[in-house]
């Protein structure tokens, strides 16, 4: 079997003023998003209490939201979680409580509703704890684009690398839209899934990258953008097949593994989508628009007189 | 036909042989299991093994497998409730003796754990239990040190007989003393000199008087400030001991943070109990010149003295000046005393020659011991002491004896319940906290839920790789096949490597497999996509394979990379969720390295490359 019978041969690179276009449009507006509604921020970044509890029966959240009020709680965020006898309940940090304590208060005003309930999961994170997760989270982003790019320099040359790492912010800047535009919550996992987004869609680009830097060493002729064209084209069936063994990958656990990673996994999916469209269409546009030519990935000459390893 | 290397095939079939072995003890799972160890903290011997497992055969209950652990006993039992009668049964036939812990042991055979082997350990996501953060305060510490100075310059000056106004904290970080008079200032500096050469003085002469301040150097600070979360980590170590965990994580994190990770630790709130409440003891003499019960009608207490209540409630004045405090306290272990329970306490030479002293001026006189408890109480419950924030602080005097002989470093304390004693005795001999701690980040996970997540997660690593191998058979045919075959020593490898470095496997871990195998599948298609092309191009089928292998190295090598740059640096700045991701995603990409690059080619040499005349490839 394979995606295309014959050779493909699509001109990507005379259209990528359209390409521009989509992407400016798409990451404008997820930028709005992210401004305007923001991240729905779990607490991890935020700091609070959430507790996921199991009831021997589907609970009834007014129920359980009444029974937080009557201990003080009215700001309770409840939810069914899974399936409906699990529910998962969400307080803000205050100022000046003891969060350790709060957890266990949560419990004890739920036993009286309902005696049966079970404590599956507790998480309380002070406000200070949040706030450093959130900036060691940006540390670890900036530092992997920092080291990401120098690799990528170093190994090809400045105008991928600028390729690249346009591709590379593209990605997480469309989920983190994604992510505001529905309100889905954006915990330490998502993040994790984010910076894998980052490795993932360069290591898609790095590979189209690979083929032109060997178009360009091999062929003499062709414009810069015949040549670039031809190199996408080269890696097309790759770049698709491998975007859908990642993505079989990552529905499995859309699918299956349950709430905790479902974050994490629609993180990774709509990643895998824009990190393919990225490595396609963005990347290598960018180059291309740097002026990168043949000369610029050519093997470092040797000097005259150098003396040559022996045979 | 093509040629290639043999000590690579060789290189391939040892390192999967290992790996496969190495591999092998996750396949068997965990069964219910009793760690045992014995109270008195000696380690356990086949002679007490065998008292322990006498126990269980006369109950009849059987063992499944019995091992030493280091000083532990580990028994593995069929199924849950014969773990719990055993532990009943052993409880019951010899109370106190030993300390149990129900957990979980790998079900492999024993030749194996006689192997050194192990499966990879599941973190608290997976397997269920209590992870705190714990931050301490070090400005705390450094306060605690300043008033320590302070006191000890009082003495110093009274004992040089030099005149001084006042002795008070000066800023966060030092000490004034301040003098009458300005001539002193000299004799000062070298009395305090002599008690340590390598403080750093401030002096000045005002008018007539004069003040010398001490000041502690960065590095003092930050010295006491790593005893301190030393001391605290020590601390919670002999605590989480006390609870009998099996595998308790308890380590520094960062500058001034503690993590303790307790494996299959349900309730958080008798770990919080444990870890979280401190006991410390006094002893005081009885300020029997005034009457207790007319102190407590006026509210206040004669001079020198402090009012204290009794276990029974009743007012009782003690002298402000304590004779030892906790601090002094070298061990403490509970027993009986003539029928009674008591707690046998050890002093250090300070707290002996401070009691030595006491008892031989006050022969006769009465003495007290105060109990003094401090936890953490939510807002509704109550405390019976003086409550700041959650903190509840109960001072009580358990009992107060005549002073009947001289006595320094050993005696006891009686007038407890017999758990009491038992309790105190365990506070006390895991020590006073030397600087507060607070709890800044906690999780909990219920062992239902952990038992889930193993399931699912396990679920969803099957059908993700079920549906890759259906997909890249079809796809590539019987190269396909091979794809897959490589796909599945990737799994085994990467599960061998984790096992060997007893990385621990989290939720966000198995994500992270998940991924490195949809990405692992990724080098076997830049592979086979370029031998297709190879193919198209005319090249013969041998010739496509090697091109095929040589050219795509590049790619898969600056792919995974780049990807493997992101996770060290995920995995360096990562905390909880991400680090465990990274773990698996950084070792995915090295095992995929190996096996798509030497472990596939291996593969289809064997297969395909030793046929002379190869007219096409099943690609």
């Amino acid at each position: 079997m394979e995606f295309f019978k014959k050779r493909t041969n699509f001109r990507f690179m005379p259209l990528r003023m359209r390409w521009y276009a989509i992407s400016g449009v798409l990451i404008v507006a997820s930028l709005l998003m992210v401004g305007i509604r923001g991240l729905n921020l779990g607490i991890d970044f935020t700091g609070g209490v959430v507790l996921e509890l199991s009831f021997p029966q589907a609970a009834d959240l007014d129920k359980v939201r009444g029974a937080l009020a009557a201990a003080g709680h009215e700001d309770a965020m409840v939810q069914s979680f899974g399936t409906a006898n699990e529910v998962l309940v969400r307080l803000l940090p205050k100022e000046g409580e003891d969060t350790a304590a709060v957890g266990q208060d949560v419990l004890e005003s739920l036993k009286s509703y309902e005696p049966g309930v079970q404590l599956r999961r507790t998480e309380v994170v002070g406000a200070q704890i949040g706030k450093e997760l959130g900036e060691q989270g940006a540390l670890a982003a900036l530092f992997a684009f920092l080291m990401i790019l120098a690799y990528v320099a170093i190994r090809f040359q400045w105008k991928l690398a600028i390729g690249s790492i346009v591709a590379a912010l593209h990605d997480p800047i469309l989920v983190l839209g994604f992510f505001a535009a529905t309100q889905m919550p954006f915990d330490l996992a998502t993040l994790a899934a984010i910076l894998a987004v980052v490795g993932y869609s360069l290591n898609d680009t790095v590979v189209v990258f690979d083929r032109i830097r060997e178009r360009f060493v091999m062929s003499r002729k062709g414009t810069p953008t015949e040549i670039i064209d031809l190199a996408i084209n080269d890696t097309l069936s790759r770049t698709l097949m491998t975007s859908v063994t990642t993505l079989i990958a990552v529905f499995s656990l859309l699918l299956f593994a349950g709430d905790t990673l479902a974050g994490f996994a629609t993180a990774l999916a709509i990643g895998v989508f824009v990190g393919t469209y990225s490595s396609i269409f963005v990347a290598s546009s960018i180059a291309l628009d740097l002026k990168l030519s043949a000369r610029d990935l050519m093997p470092a000459q040797r000097e005259k007189g150098a003396v040559d390893d022996m045979p | 036909m093509h040629t290639y290397p043999a000590w690579r095939l060789w290189l391939v079939a040892v390192v999967m042989a290992a790996a496969l072995l190495l591999a092998l003890p996750n396949v068997f799972g965990d069964a219910p299991a009793l760690h045992l160890s014995r109270d008195d903290r000696a380690a356990f011997t086949d002679q007490t093994q065998a008292a322990v497992t006498s126990i269980l055969e006369q109950k009849g209950i059987p063992v499944d497998a019995a091992w030493l652990e280091g000083d532990r006993l580990v028994m593995r039992f069929d199924d849950v409730s014969q773990q719990l009668q055993a532990r009943d049964a052993i409880n019951a036939a010899a109370p106190r003796e030993y300390l149990i812990a129900l957990s979980q042991a790998p079900r492999m055979p024993g030749w194996m754990r006689a192997l050194g082997l192990n499966p990879m350990s599941l973190g608290l996501d997976l397997r269920g239990g209590v992870y705190f953060l714990y931050e301490v305060d070090v400005a705390g510490a450094v306060k605690q040190l300043i008033a320590a100075m302070e006191r000890d310059y009082r003495t110093l000056l009274r004992n040089e007989r030099i005149p001084f106004t006042g002795v008070a904290p000066a800023g966060a970080d030092g000490v004034k003393i301040e003098l009458r008079s300005g001539a002193d200032v000299p004799r000062v500096t070298a009395a305090l000199r002599k008690l340590d050469p390598l403080i750093t003085l401030e002096e000045d002469r005002l008018g007539e008087g004069g003040s010398v301040t001490v000041r502690l150097t960065p590095d003092q600070i930050k010295q006491r400030q790593d005893f301190a979360i030393q001391q605290n980590i020590t601390t919670l170590r002999n605590r989480v001991d006390e609870l009998g965990v099996t595998e308790p994580i308890v380590a520094r994190q960062g500058v001034d943070r503690i993590t303790v990770q307790l494996p299959g630790v349900q309730d958080p709130n008798e770990a919080l109990r444990v870890l979280g409440a401190t006991a410390t003891l006094e002893f005081r003499l009885v300020d029997d010149q005034n009457d207790a019960a007319e102190a407590e009608r006026l509210g206040r207490a004669p001079l020198g003295s402090r009012l204290y209540k009794s276990r029974q409630g009743s007012p009782v004045l003690l002298k402000r000046e304590m004779i030892v405090s906790g601090e002094q306290l070298v061990d403490a272990s509970s027993g009986f005393s003539e029928g009674q329970p008591a707690v046998f306490v050890k002093l250090d030479a300070r707290g002996a020659a401070e009691m030595l002293d006491t008892t031989r001026e006050n022969l006769g006189r009465p003495m007290a011991v105060v109990f003094i408890e401090k936890k953490r109480v939510a807002e509704s419950d109550p405390c019976n002491g003086v409550r700041s924030g959650t903190e509840c602080t109960e001072e009580e005097v358990i009992s107060i004896a005549t002073i009947r002989g001289v006595f320094g470093s050993n005696f006891q304390v009686t007038g407890l319940l017999a758990g009491e004693a038992r309790e105190l005795a365990l506070l006390l001999r895991a020590g006073s906290l030397a600087a507060p701690l607070y709890i800044v980040e906690q999780r909990t996970v219920g062992p239902s839920l952990g038992q889930d997540n193993v399931t699912r997660g396990f679920q969803a690593l099957m059908i993700g790789l079920a549906g890759m191998f259906i997909f890249l058979s079809i796809y590539y045919r019987r190269f396909g096949v091979v794809a897959c075959v490589v796909l599945f020593m990737n799994m085994v490898l990467l599960t061998a490597l984790m096992s060997m470095l007893q990385a621990t496997l989290s939720l966000p871990g198995i994500a992270g497999i998940v991924l490195t195998v949809g990405m692992a599948a990724d080098a076997n298609v830049l592979i086979y996509e370029r031998i297709r092309e190879e193919l198209r191009n005319g090249m013969s089928p041998h010739a496509a394979i090697n091109a095929g292998f040589d050219k795509a190295f590049s790619a898969i090598a600056d792919s995974n990379i780049t990807t493997l740059i992101a996770g060290i640096v995920l995995f360096t700045f990562g905390t909880g969720p991400v680090r465990g991701f990274a773990v698996t995603l950084c070792l995915g990409i090295l095992t995929s390295m190996f096996t798509a690059i030497l472990g596939s080619r291996a593969l289809i040499h064997v297969i395909w490359g030793r046929q002379r005349k190869l007219e096409a490839l099943p690609i």
